[in-house]
C-alpha cells in the first residue's frame, strides 16, 4: 500500500468512527453553518463536537503547517481528505473568515508572533473573525476609506465607522482597515490592524437583510484602542494586504457557483414531469436549465484547470479573475431557477409547509454574492483593464 | 385601436396613484408585515377604495359596476404594481368578478356583482393544487350527492383566502386530471362545513392562504355556469387574469428601474455618480427599451379584452411572459445597482422582488406563457 492509500484508508476510518451521524445530514442554508467563536451558534450540539474531534488532527484547516493548528497536509492529502468526507456527506466543521480570509493574509504578511497569536484559536474555532473594510462612503471605491487611527505611541486611537460589516454583532475580533496618513494618495496611508471586537469603544448595530437574518452591522469605532503589536505588515502599507485578502475572499465566494449534487433538470422532472422520451416537458425551462447545466460544467472544469496549471507551477493563470463573477452570477441563476423549478412552495416564506422559507431565504442571499467581496461590475472592470489591458 | 389612453383613463390613473401612494403604498406593506397581518390588507383602505367604485371598475354598469372596462382596472393595478399596495385587487375584482361575469347566470350575477361592486363582497378563485399553474390538471372532486354536490380535494395559492366571503372553487365532475373538459366552478362560501382555509406566508407578506375541503356539501344552485362546463369562462377569465397581473408587473418593474436610476443619479464612489459608468448606463438604457416593450404589450392586451378580440390567449400570454421576463430583470437590476443598501430589508427595494416574484409565479409563470405563446402560435 502506497502512503497515499494508507492515508486514505486511515482517514476513512476515522471519519467513519468520528463524524457524528448529524454532521452527515446536508447543511440548510446559511445560518447552519457552524462558525465557532466564544459564544458560538449552536443549532446541534454535535456541531462542536465534531468540531473539537476534526481540530484535534488539525484538520478544521487541513494544508495549514501544524506548528499553526492546522493539519499540514499535502495536496493530495488534503484532495483525500476532501473526497472521503463527501463520501460520508460530512459537513465542514467549521466555517470562519478566519480560515478563508485573515489566515492567508497572516501566513503571508504576519509575524511569527502574529501568526503563534492567532492562528491557533482560529483553527480550533475559538475566536470568531469579521471584516471591517467598506464604509458608507468606501464600497466599491473601497480605498477611499477615511476610519482614522491616530498613533498614541504603543497603541492607535481608532474613530469612524464601517458599515455591512457580516457578522460584526457575533465576532470577537475584527481585521480592520483603518487610514494612517492622509497625506498621500489614498491607496497609500491605509493601515491593516487585528483588534478585540469586545474593546470599549465598538458599537455594532446589525441590520436585516431582505433574506430575514441579520448577519450584518454597522460599526462604530469610539476612541477604541488596537495595540502596535496588532498592526499587519508596515504602517501605510495595509493595501496590499487588503487585495491579497480579497482574492481569497472572492475564490471562497466564487466557489458558491460549483454545481449542486442533484441535477436541477431531474428535479425540474419531479415538478413538471417529461415525455415518452424523457425530456422535461416545459420546453423552455428545459432549454434554460441545460444553459445552465452546461455553464455550471464548464466552470466547474475551468476551476480545475487553473487549479492544476498552478500545481503544475505555472502560477495563477489569468482565467482565474473571472471566478468571482462568473461564480456568483452562476450562483443566481441556479437559484432563480430554484424558485421557478420549486414553483408555489418554493416562495413560502415561513411555516412548516414551506421549510422555513428555505429556498425563497436562499434565493434573497444569493442576490449578494454578486455584491460582497466586490461587485460584478468592479470585478468585470478588473478583467477589462488589468487583463485585457483596455485603458480607463 | 389607437394605443393611447383617453382622457378619462388618464384622469384615472391619476387619481389610483395619489390614492394608493397615500393610503397602501411599500410603507403599509411593510406595516402589515412586521405586525404579521392575517389579512394581509386594511379594511379601512379597501372601504376608501371602494368609495372610489373601483371594485366594480370592470362590473357593467347594470350591475351596479363602473363598467370601464379591463384597460381601466390594467390602470389600476399597474398603480397597485408600483406602490405593491396590499389590497384585494387581483383576488376580488381581477379574478372574482371576472369569472362571476363570464360563468354566473343573470339570477347569481344580479345577487353578487353590486355587493362586490360596493366592496361589501370578497370573492376570490381556488384553482391551484400543486406547485405550478395548471388549470387542466384540476383534481379535486366534485361528486353528485343528492340535488347538490360534496366536494374533496385540496387547493393552495388561494389569494386573500382570509378575507374571502365566497371561494370559486374549481373542480373535476368528470373525465380525468389533464382534460379541459369536465371541469365544473362551484360557489363556496367561507363558512361551509367540512372547508379549512389555512393562513400561509409567502414571500411578498400578502394574504394568501389554502383551502381543505372535506365532504363539502353545496347545493345545485352553487354551480356557476354549466356542469363540466367551466372551461371556456374559467380560460376567458384566467386570460383576463395573465394580462391583470402582467399591468401588475408592469407597476413594479417601471417603479423599481425608477427608484434605481434615481439611485444611480445619487450614490457617488470614485469621484462620480456612479451613473456615470457607462456599465451601468448601458444596462439601464436597455431596460428602459424593454419596459417601453412591455407597455405597449400590456396596454395592447387590456384593449384585447375590452374588444373581445379572438387574438385574446396568445396576447395574454404574451403579455404575461413578457412581464414576467422584464420585472425579472428590472428587480436583479435593482438590487444590484444599489450595492449593498439594496439587500438591506430597512431599504424599500426587496419588497420589489419579493412581490414580483410571486406575481410572476401566479397563474403561470415566464416558462409557462411562453410554451403558451408558441402553442398559441402554432409552433
Ligand atoms: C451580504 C453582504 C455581506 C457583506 N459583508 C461585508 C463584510 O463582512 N465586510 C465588509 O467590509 N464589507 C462587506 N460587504 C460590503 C461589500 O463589500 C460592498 O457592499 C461592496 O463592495 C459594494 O459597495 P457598496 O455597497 O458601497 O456599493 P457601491 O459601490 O455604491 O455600488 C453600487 C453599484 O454601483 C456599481 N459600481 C460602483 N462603481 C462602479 C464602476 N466603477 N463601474 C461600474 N459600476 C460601478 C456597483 O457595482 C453597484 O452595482 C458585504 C455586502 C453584502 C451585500
Ligand atoms: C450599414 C451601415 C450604414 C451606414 N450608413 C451611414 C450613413 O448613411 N451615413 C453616415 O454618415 N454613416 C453611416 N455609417 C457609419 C456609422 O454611423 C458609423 O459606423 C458608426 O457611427 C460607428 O462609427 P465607427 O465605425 O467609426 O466605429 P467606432 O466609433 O470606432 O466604434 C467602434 C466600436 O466602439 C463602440 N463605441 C464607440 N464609442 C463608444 C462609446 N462612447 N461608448 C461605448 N461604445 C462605444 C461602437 O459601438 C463600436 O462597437 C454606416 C455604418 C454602417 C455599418
Amino acid at each position: 500500500m502506497s502512503d497515499l492509500e494508507k492515508f486514505r484508508a486511515d482517514t476513512r476510518a476515522w471519519l467513519e468512527e468520528n463524524c457524528p451521524p448529524a454532521m452527515r445530514e446536508p447543511v440548510r442554508g446559511f445560518d447552519d453553518l457552524y462558525m465557532g467563536g466564544r459564544n458560538p451558534e449552536v443549532d446541534h450540539p454535535d456541531q462542536q463536537v465534531w468540531c473539537q474531534r476534526m481540530a484535534e488532527r488539525g484538520w478544521t484547516v487541513p494544508h495549514w503547517p501544524r506548528e499553526y493548528g492546522g493539519g499540514g497536509l499535502n495536496k493530495e492529502e488534503a484532495k483525500i481528505l476532501q473526497q472521503e468526507m463527501a463520501r460520508i456527506g460530512a459537513r465542514r466543521p467549521l466555517e470562519s473568515f478566519g480560515i478563508s480570509m485573515l489566515g492567508p493574509a497572516l501566513l503571508k504578511f504576519g509575524t511569527e508572533a502574529q501568526k503563534q497569536e492567532h492562528l491557533p484559536p482560529i483553527c480550533r474555532g475559538e475566536i470568531r473573525w469579521c471584516q471591517g473594510y467598506s464604509e458608507p462612503n468606501a464600497g466599491s471605491d473601497l480605498a477611499s476609506l477615511q476610519t482614522r487611527a491616530e498613533d498614541r505611541g504603543d497603541h492607535y486611537l481608532i474613530n469612524g465607522q464601517k458599515v455591512w460589516t457580516s457578522y460584526a454583532d457575533k465576532a470577537d475580533w475584527i481585521f480592520c482597515l483603518v487610514r494612517t496618513d492622509n497625506s498621500g494618495s489614498k491607496h497609500e496611508g491605509i493601515s491593516f490592524v487585528l483588534f478585540d471586537m469586545a474593546s470599549e469603544g465598538v458599537t455594532t448595530r446589525p441590520i436585516k437583510l431582505i433574506s430575514g437574518s441579520s448577519p450584518f452591522c454597522e460599526t462604530f469605532f469610539d476612541n477604541v484602542r488596537a495595540e502596535k503589536r496588532n498592526l499587519v505588515g508596515e504602517e501605510g502599507k495595509g493595501w496590499a494586504i487588503a487585495k491579497y485578502l480579497l482574492t481569497h475572499e472572492r475564490e471562497m465566494i466564487s466557489g458558491f457557483g460549483t454545481a449542486p449534487k442533484k441535477s436541477l433538470g431531474s428535479v425540474a422532472v419531479e415538478t413538471y414531469g417529461a415525455d415518452a422520451s424523457g425530456r422535461l416537458r416545459n420546453g423552455i425551462l428545459r432549454h434554460t436549465i441545460a444553459q445552465y447545466q452546461l455553464d455550471a460544467l464548464a466552470f466547474g472544469a475551468t476551476m480545475s484547470r487553473v487549479g492544476d496549471e498552478a500545481k503544475a507551477g505555472q502560477g495563477l493563470g489569468a482565467a482565474s479573475s473571472i471566478f468571482k463573477y462568473y461564480g456568483t452570477e452562476l450562483n443566481k441563476r441556479r437559484n432563480e431557477l430554484n424558485l421557478a423549478i420549486g414553483g408555489e412552495p418554493a416562495l413560502g416564506w415561513d411555516g412548516d409547509v414551506y421549510e422555513g422559507g428555505a429556498t425563497s431565504r436562499d434565493w434573497l442571499r444569493s442576490k449578494g454574492n454578486s455584491i460582497e467581496g466586490g461587485t460584478s461590475e468592479v470585478q468585470l472592470n478588473i478583467i477589462a483593464k488589468r487583463v485585457l489591458g483596455l485603458p480607463d | 385601436m389607437a394605443l393611447v389612453l383617453t382622457e378619462e383613463q388618464v384622469m384615472l390613473k391619476e387619481s389610483a396613484a395619489g390614492l394608493l401612494a397615500e393610503k397602501a403604498g411599500v410603507a403599509q406593506l411593510r406595516a402589515l408585515r412586521d405586525a404579521d397581518d392575517a389579512l394581509g390588507f386594511a379594511p379601512d383602505v379597501w372601504r376608501d377604495i371602494a368609495g372610489m367604485g373601483w371594485p366594480g371598475i370592470a362590473i357593467p354598469e347594470s350591475y351596479g359596476g363602473l363598467g370601464y372596462g379591463y384597460i381601466g382596472l390594467g390602470l389600476v393595478l399597474e398603480q397597485a404594481g408600483r406602490h405593491l399596495s396590499p389590497v384585494p385587487l387581483q383576488s376580488t375584482v381581477l379574478l372574482g368578478a371576472t369569472l362571476l361575469n363570464a360563468l354566473g347566470s343573470e339570477a347569481q350575477k344580479q345577487a353578487l356583482l353590486a355587493p362586490l361592486a360596493a366592496g361589501e363582497l370578497h370573492v376570490t378563485l381556488a384553482l391551484q393544487e400543486g406547485p405550478l399553474h395548471a388549470p387542466e390538471d384540476t383534481a379535486l372532486k366534485a361528486e353528485a350527492d343528492g340535488a347538490g354536490y360534496r366536494l374533496h380535494g385540496s387547493k393552495c395559492l388561494v389569494l386573500d383566502a382570509l378575507a374571502a366571503q365566497q371561494f370559486v372553487v374549481i373542480a373535476r365532475t368528470s373525465g380525468e386530471p389533464g382534460d379541459s373538459a369536465g371541469l365544473t366552478a362551484f360557489l363556496v362560501p367561507a363558512d361551509a362545513a367540512g372547508l379549512t382555509v389555512e393562513r400561509r406566508s409567502l414571500v411578498d407578506a400578502r394574504g394568501v392562504g389554502a383551502l381543505q375541503l372535506d365532504a363539502v356539501q353545496v347545493p345545485a344552485d352553487a354551480v356557476l355556469g354549466d356542469v363540466d362546463g367551466a372551461w371556456d369562462g374559467l380560460s376567458r377569465s384566467l386570460d383576463i387574469a395573465y394580462i391583470g397581473l402582467a399591468a401588475e408587473l408592469l407597476g413594479i418593474a417601471s417603479e423599481a428601474f425608477e427608484r434605481t436610476v434615481g439611485y444611480l443619479k445619487e450614490r457617488k464612489q470614485f469621484g462620480k455618480v456612479i451613473g456615470s459608468f457607462q456599465g451601468l448606463q448601458h444596462r439601464a438604457a436597455e431596460l428602459f427599451a424593454e419596459l417601453e416593450l412591455s407597455r405597449s404589450l400590456v396596454l395592447k392586451a387590456l384593449q384585447a379584452i375590452d374588444a373581445d378580440d379572438p387574438q385574446l390567449p396568445v396576447l395574454a400570454s404574451a403579455a404575461k411572459a413578457k412581464l414576467c421576463e422584464v420585472a425579472q430583470r428590472a428587480t436583479n437590476e435593482g438590487i444590484q445597482m444599489h450595492g449593498g443598501i439594496g439587500m438591506t430589508d430597512e431599504y424599500d427595494i426587496g419588497f420589489f422582488i419579493k412581490r414580483a416574484r410571486v406575481a410572476q409565479h401566479c397563474f403561470g409563470d415566464y416558462n409557462y406563457h411562453l410554451d403558451r405563446f408558441a402553442r398559441l402560435s402554432g409552433f
